[in-house]
This record gives structure tokens, C-alpha cells and sequence, in this order.
């Protein structure tokens, strides 16, 4: 029977697997190239650049090229008691070559990275090595040794094998308030300076709080959309688009106008007596600000997904509910409820996803209390200068978002989300 | 066991939704416990908005319907206990089978023991036993339609209403879903409630039919009384075949009227005519049109066929006669030896009882 099956002609004795795949052929190549268009930009502008983004982050190729013969000759180092004048030697002359090009300062940025004290030890070498004071005829070790009685200490040497590898995860460990200390091992930053964790959870704790705001929110305004008859609903429908029709900026600007302690809100509660002149609430700059504004700002993220959702439910499904016995709350409950959860599923990701890395709002109306992750991000972007830095948050942030996404995914099945 | 015969009771209900047009315009009806009656009508005659008050999800804008002599107009319709099919089935699209089936009765705190019972009664009830763990979606139309019919009726309700359930099927199964109703309705005596707009459907079906038009019942009667004897010319219209002749009274008796049509006089039976000069419009079923009639018929005339249209059991022809050039005859397809030609003089007869003198239209 197989043997049939496999004989199926065409009536020009071709068979019938190749007549179809050569008359599908040239559909395959349209819808391609149909496609191409958008997978080229998301190659060039999505891609690669996390690619990019990825390999910044954990680069450490800039150290391991200044000084190739140092970290060459201190394989066999045992890391225990000082290196070995071969060691030293290497060093000197990876050093010399540095300073001809006048790179030394970027090692010893580099090295104070990695262990204080090297920025004054490097530029004390430094002199010394330009004036000539090292005779390569005696022991380069004794002579660097009596630089500075750092580079007698074998903590600073161990330090700059630390350094060896190309690749490195300090990065990644910072941005969690850790760092590999001398034995290579993680270990947590001293306590008053752990930041970033503190702006992790409150980037998480923001975001989830504002997706709850949206959906609560959110929810009756897409009902009512979805049920009101078509002129009334075209009116509410552009009143919660209207936000997206406005600049990003000027809407968190208006909040800004709205919620300072000299603004509308609070001379509006003075007036009705809510609270006293001098006992303005703030709301602004702090976490209350961001909540506000990023809920309004988010809204329609949640609305129209819940929307597009409930338009498809019959309304003769709740009438149904409420024929058969159930009380309007439990054929609320038990009928309308469980069919939205698409619309909820992809509203909820949707706004959480955003929000957890949302920039200019916070930025604005956050304060030192309401940044976020973003903000640190941007901060190291552009007024730190240390990119690496930058892209590992950047893609923690991202790897965040997937583990929600595949979370989501576990939980409640990717197929129920529906975005219209 | 003495039936009530005022079991619902539609109490001069008016209903409009915009306070300018009545949608329903002082319905009086009263429906007997266990009867199967039937709304019919055109779309926007009322009969939904009807079926829609007496389920809960309307009020009525003046008057008051009564459920075993109770007024309900105030009670919500989880309340009401009456069962319903939806146009769309409206099966629960998240549950299976049984969980859709379950659902009034988990609402009523029946115990579980008690519900498996019942769903599996009110299943094999409409032969579909074994498809309680499906999900509506994997069944077809016609099974879909029989879960909306078996959970309307699972937990007992005393009234069933029943919105044009069967409008989505093809013509085939609408027709064994009729007879499937209709043995269903036999054999639990449920009051049904029947709104449809094919009047094949009501006919078959039910025990009395309320023909509705511009928001009024223009006639309540049983099928055949329905279809024989049509008041007016909108349910003669309406309901089956019906050849008409527009024309002036000129002769009036009790049991019969003469009427002078355009080109020519036909003697009809006066239903709504009084007097003579009435303006009148004259039906007559096509079946009751004989050709070349044996007996002697009041009315016999001569016409010229235009059309002969084949249809299987039956041939349709249509004449050209007394200046109507619609006139349909049903001729049985057993009457072989008939000439029926295209252009052919034939000679028709019918009874004066046959032709109603009807409201002019």
C-alpha cells in the first residue's frame, strides 16, 4: 500500500510531492520576500545589536591584550606567594610597550577596578620606568618591589591574574551588588552599598503594581466599551485612546503640573479642606508620582487587549448564565470572567513588560525614590560612560522579561493571548 | 390533573425601547401549562422583545405578565427559573459538555451525586450520552444544539423558551431537530415557548401559533384553524401559499359575497367584509384550485399558463387568470394525463367556502 502511495502521478507523470512543491514554489519566494523587508531591520536593528550589546557586557579583551606576555608567563604561576622574576619581567616589558603608547593609564583605571590602590602603585612604576631607573641587568623583581611595598604584596598580583581571561562576569555580579573577591568566590558588596538590588525589586514591585492599577482599572472601561452601542462607544474609545495621541513627555509633564505640592491636586484638596496649607502631601518624586503617572500612561495597553477580547463574547452568554439560575456575579464569575482571561493575559504582559522598563516617566517624576532600573541604565549610558555596564543591565532586563514571558507561558499557555 | 389554562399571562404589555415607537402594542396572551405555542412573525414584528420579557432580560413598559398568577415583572431572571435556547445555542465555550449541562444545577446546590444523574438523563434524553467530556466546539451544529436544549431543560424548569434555535442549521437536520423538539416536548409536557420567524417550523410544531406583526398577535389559533382559516389577509399572507384577488363587494349574503374584480366577479366567503362597496382582498390557497374540475365548483374560470415551474412531488404552474398573472396551482404529480403546456387555455374551479374576503391589503 506504501508502495502505492508513493506512486501517485500527476497526468504528465510527474510526481505528485515535486508538481506541488513546484507550484507552491513561487508563492514561498513572495510571502519570503514579503517577510524580508522586516527581517532585515530586525536582523540590523534587533538582533545584532543584543548580539552587540551581549558580548560588550562580558568583554574583558582590552586587559588580556595590554599585557599578553604577563599573563603568558603566570600560567604556571601557583597564585600563592609572589610570582617569579619571570613574571616580573614579562610584566615590565608589557608595561614599557604601554607606556610608549601612552596606554598605562587605562591599565591602571582598569587594575583599580579590580583592587584599590593600583592607580598610585601603576603611575609610581610609571616614573620610574620613564626616567629610566630600571636596570634589565638586575633583578627587574627586587627593583619593581621597591616602587611601592604594593607591589611587594602578592594580593595585587593575584589581582591582575583575576584579569587574565577574556571574558568576565563582573559586570553581570555588580549589577546584582556582588563581585568575585580574591579567592574567586561571589560575595556580596558591603551592605550600604548595595543599590542596584534595591532598584531591581522596586523596578519589579512598580511594574506589578502598576499592571494591578491598569487591569483594575482597565477592566470595567473595556467592558463598558465593548457593550455600550456604537456611538457612545466610539466617544469613550478615543477618550482612552486621546493619551496615545499626546506626547509621552507632555503627558508626564501635566502630571508634573498636576501632583507637585504647589500644584492642581493639592490646591484642590486645600480648598475642599482635606489637608492643611502647610501640610501639602507629596506626590510627587517619590514612588506615588511614578504609580500615577505610568498607570494613566499605560492604560490603553490594558484596555484595548481586554477590549478586543470581550467584543468577541456574546452577550447572550451572560443572559444564558443568568437564565439558568446564576446569580449576575457568578455568571459574571463562572461564564464572562473565564473567557477574558486571553484579553487579560496579553494586557497584563503587555503593561508589565513595559513598565518594568519604562524611562522617561520615572525619570521625570520618580525622584530619588520612584527610579528605576532604567534609570541606572541610562545613567551609566550616558554620564558614566561605562557601556558594559549598561548592557549587562540591559540584558538582565531582557532575560527578566523571557523568564516572565516563558513563566506566563507555563502558567496560562501562550495561545490564550489575544491581542485583537 | 385540571390544567391552568392562564399558566403565563401577558397582561396589556406595551414595550418600547425609545419612548417614540411600541414594539409591542397591548399584548394580551395566555398560554396553558404543558402547551407548545409559537411566535411568529417577520423580523421586527415584536416576537423576540416578547420572549425577551417574559425571560427577565426586558421589562415591560406597561402592563405585567403573570407566571403561575404571579406578577414578574420584578423578578431577575436568575429568579424566574424558566430555561432557555439561545439563537447561538450560547453554550459556555470554557466548559465541556457536562460542566454546561451542570451549571444550573451547581448554581441550585444540587448535590453532585444528583447532578451526574440528571445531566446523564437530560443527555440520553437528546442521544447524546458519552459526549460529556466534550467541549462545544468539537461538536457540530445540530449537537450543539441539542446540549442548549438538554441544559435549558435539566433542571426542570416550568417554562422553556426557545429563540429561533434552529435558524443556524441546514435544512435537513432543522427538520428532524423539529420532530425531535416536538417528542421532547410530548414526552416531559414542559410548557414551551417557540419564536421563529419560518412558519414550516411552526406549523409542525406547535400547539398553537400567535402570528405576530407590527407589534400585535393578529391571529392565535391552532395550525390548520391558522392555516385554513387566516383573519386577515397579513396571516393568510403570511403563512403558506396564497393567491389573491384585489376587488369591490357588490353582493353581500351571510354565507356568501360577490366580488368585481378588475375583469371579471368571483364569489368568495365574507370573513371581514360587511357591507357591500367594501374594498376587499379575495385568497385562495393554491391547492384548493382545481383544474378541469369534475364537481361543480362556484367559481370556474379560464386561464393561460405562463409558467411551469417542476418541482418533484408536486409541478407549480402558474396562470394567467382574471387579470392576475400570479395565480400558482399545486398540481400532484400523479395527475399525468393533464396537458400542461406553456400558452395553454385550462379551465380552474374552486369553492366559494375556499375564497376568503379578507381585509383589503
Amino acid at each position: 500500500m506504501s508502495n502505492e502511495t508513493k506512486q501517485i502521478l500527476t497526468t504528465d507523470g510527474i510526481p505528485l510531492e515535486i508538481s506541488l512543491k513546484k507550484a507552491e514554489r513561487k508563492n514561498k519566494i513572495k510571502a519570503f520576500l514579503l517577510v524580508a523587508p522586516l527581517l532585515l531591520f530586525l536582523i540590523i536593528t534587533y538582533i545584532f545589536p543584543i548580539g552587540e550589546m551581549f558580548t560588550r557586557s562580558i568583554d574583558d579583551k582590552m586587559i588580556t591584550n595590554m599585557l599578553p606576555k604577563t599573563f603568558k608567563s603566570m600560567e604556571t604561576w601557583d597564585g600563592k606567594e609572589l610570582p617569579s622574576e619571570e613574571v616580573f619581567a614579562s610584566f615590565l616589558s608589557d608595561f614599557k610597550i604601554l607606556v610608549d603608547k601612552k596606554e598605562h593609564g587605562k591599565l591602571a583605571q582598569r587594575l583599580n577596578k579590580e583592587k584599590n590602590g593600583f592607580n598610585t602603585i601603576t603611575k609610581k612604576l610609571f616614573r620610574q620606568v620613564k626616567r629610566n631607573k630600571i636596570d634589565e641587568t638586575q633583578s627587574i623583581k627586587e627593583q619593581i618591589m621597591k616602587v611601592h611595598k604594593r607591589w611587594r604584596n602578592v594580593e595585587y598580583w593575584q589581582a591582575i591574574k583575576r584579569t587574565a581571561p577574556p571574558y568576565t562576569s563582573a559586570k553581570y555580579l555588580k549589577a546584582m551588588d556582588m563581585y568575585l573577591n580574591e579567592d574567586n568566590k561571589i560575595t556580596q558588596v558591603s551592605e550600604d552599598r548595595r543599590i542596584h538590588r534595591i532598584l531591581w525589586l522596586r523596578t519589579v514591585e512598580v511594574a506589578f503594581f502598576v499592571t494591578v492599577f491598569c487591569f483594575l482599572m482597565g477592566y470595567p472601561i473595556a467592558h463598558l466599551l465593548a457593550t455600550l452601542p456604537m456611538k457612545y462607544s466610539n466617544l469613550l474609545m478615543i477618550c482612552v485612546l486621546l493619551p496615545f495621541w499626546t506626547s509621552l513627555l507632555v503627558r508626564t509633564a501635566s502630571w508634573m503640573i498636576l501632583l507637585q505640592q504647589q500644584g492642581v491636586v493639592n490646591d484642590f484638596f486645600v480648598i475642599i479642606g482635606l489637608v492643611s496649607d502647610d501640610n501639602r502631601p507629596e506626590m510627587m518624586y517619590n514612588k506615588v508620582g511614578t504609580y500615577v503617572a505610568m498607570t494613566q500612561i499605560l492604560l490603553p495597553f490594558m484596555v484595548l487587549p481586554l477590549y478586543s477580547v470581550m467584543k468577541t463574547i456574546s452577550p447572550s452568554l451572560m443572559r444564558a448564565g443568568k437564565s439558568l439560575g446564576g446569580t449576575p456575579f457568578v455568571a459574571f464569575w463562572k461564564v464572562y470572567f473565564p473567557l477574558t482571561i486571553p484579553g487579560i493575559g496579553a494586557g497584563c504582559l503587555l503593561v508589565f513588560i513595559l513598565a518594568i522598563g519604562y524611562y522617561i516617566t520615572p525619570a521625570l517624576v520618580g525622584g530619588a525614590s520612584g527610579t528605576l532600573i532604567s534609570n541606572q541604565i541610562a545613567y551609566h549610558m550616558k554620564t558614566t560612560l561605562d557601556w558594559s555596564f549598561a548592557s549587562a543591565m540591559g540584558l538582565m532586563l531582557l532575560g527578566g522579561v523571557l523568564v516572565i514571558y516563558w513563566l506566563y507561558n507555563k502558567l496560562v499557555g501562550v495561545d490564550n493571548i489575544k491581542l485583537g | 390533573m385540571s390544567k391552568n389554562t392562564e399558566f403565563v399571562k401577558f397582561d396589556k404589555v406595551d414595550k418600547s425601547y425609545d419612548g417614540k415607537v411600541l414594539v409591542v402594542k397591548d399584548l394580551n396572551l395566555n398560554i396553558s401549562e404543558g402547551e407548545f405555542i409559537t411566535m411568529l412573525g417577520p423580523s421586527g414584528s415584536g416576537k423576540t422583545t416578547c420572549l425577551m420579557m417574559l425571560a427577565g432580560f426586558e421589562t415591560p413598559t406597561n402592563g405585567e405578565i403573570y407566571l403561575d398568577s404571579n406578577p414578574i415583572s420584578n423578578i431577575p431572571p436568575h429568579k424566574r427559573g424558566i430555561g432557555m435556547v439561545f439563537q447561538n445555542y450560547a453554550l459556555f465555550p470554557h466548559m465541556t459538555v457536562y460542566e454546561n449541562l451542570a451549571f444550573p444545577l451547581r448554581v441550585r446546590k444540587v448535590q453532585k451525586d444528583e447532578i451526574d444523574k440528571k445531566v446523564d438523563k437530560a443527555l440520553s434524553m437528546v442521544s447524546l450520552s458519552g459526549f460529556e467530556s466534550r467541549m462545544p466546539a468539537q461538536l457540530s451544529g445540530g449537537q450543539q444544539q441539542r446540549v442548549a436544549v438538554a441544559r435549558a431543560l435539566v433542571f426542570d424548569p416550568a417554562v422553556v423558551l426557545m429563540d429561533e434555535p434552529l435558524g443556524a442549521l441546514d435544512k435537513n437536520l432543522r427538520e428532524s431537530m423539529q420532530y425531535e423538539i416536538k417528542h421532547i416536548h410530548e414526552n416531559i409536557g414542559v410548557t414551551v415557548v417557540y419564536v421563529t420567524h419560518d412558519q414550516g417550523e411552526a406549523l409542525t410544531m406547535s400547539n398553537r401559533i400567535a402570528v405576530f406583526n407590527d407589534g400585535k398577535v393578529q391571529q392565535l389559533s391552532s395550525p390548520d384553524k391558522l392555516y385554513e382559516e387566516p383573519v386577515n389577509s397579513f396571516v393568510a399572507e403570511f403563512i403558506g401559499e396564497n393567491n389573491t384577488f384585489g376587488g369591490e363587494v357588490t353582493d353581500i349574503s351571510k354565507e356568501v359575497c360577490k366580488v368585481k374584480l378588475q375583469n371579471g366577479e368571483i364569489l368568495a366567503n365574507p370573513i371581514s367584509v360587511n357591507s357591500k362597496g367594501d374594498k376587499t382582498t379575495v385568497s385562495i390557497r393554491p391547492e384548493r384550485a382545481l383544474i378541469n374540475p369534475k364537481d361543480k365548483m362556484d367559481n370556474n374560470q379560464t386561464g393561460k399558463i405562463e409558467e411551469v415551474i417542476y418541482h418533484g412531488d408536486h409541478t407549480r404552474v402558474r396562470l394567467d387568470l382574471l387579470g392576475n398573472k400570479e395565480f400558482i396551482l399545486k398540481v400532484p404529480n400523479s395527475s399525468n394525463e393533464l396537458d400542461l403546456k406553456l400558452g395553454n387555455e385550462i379551465k380552474v374551479g374552486w369553492n366559494s367556502q375556499d375564497a376568503r374576503a379578507l381585509d383589503p391589503k
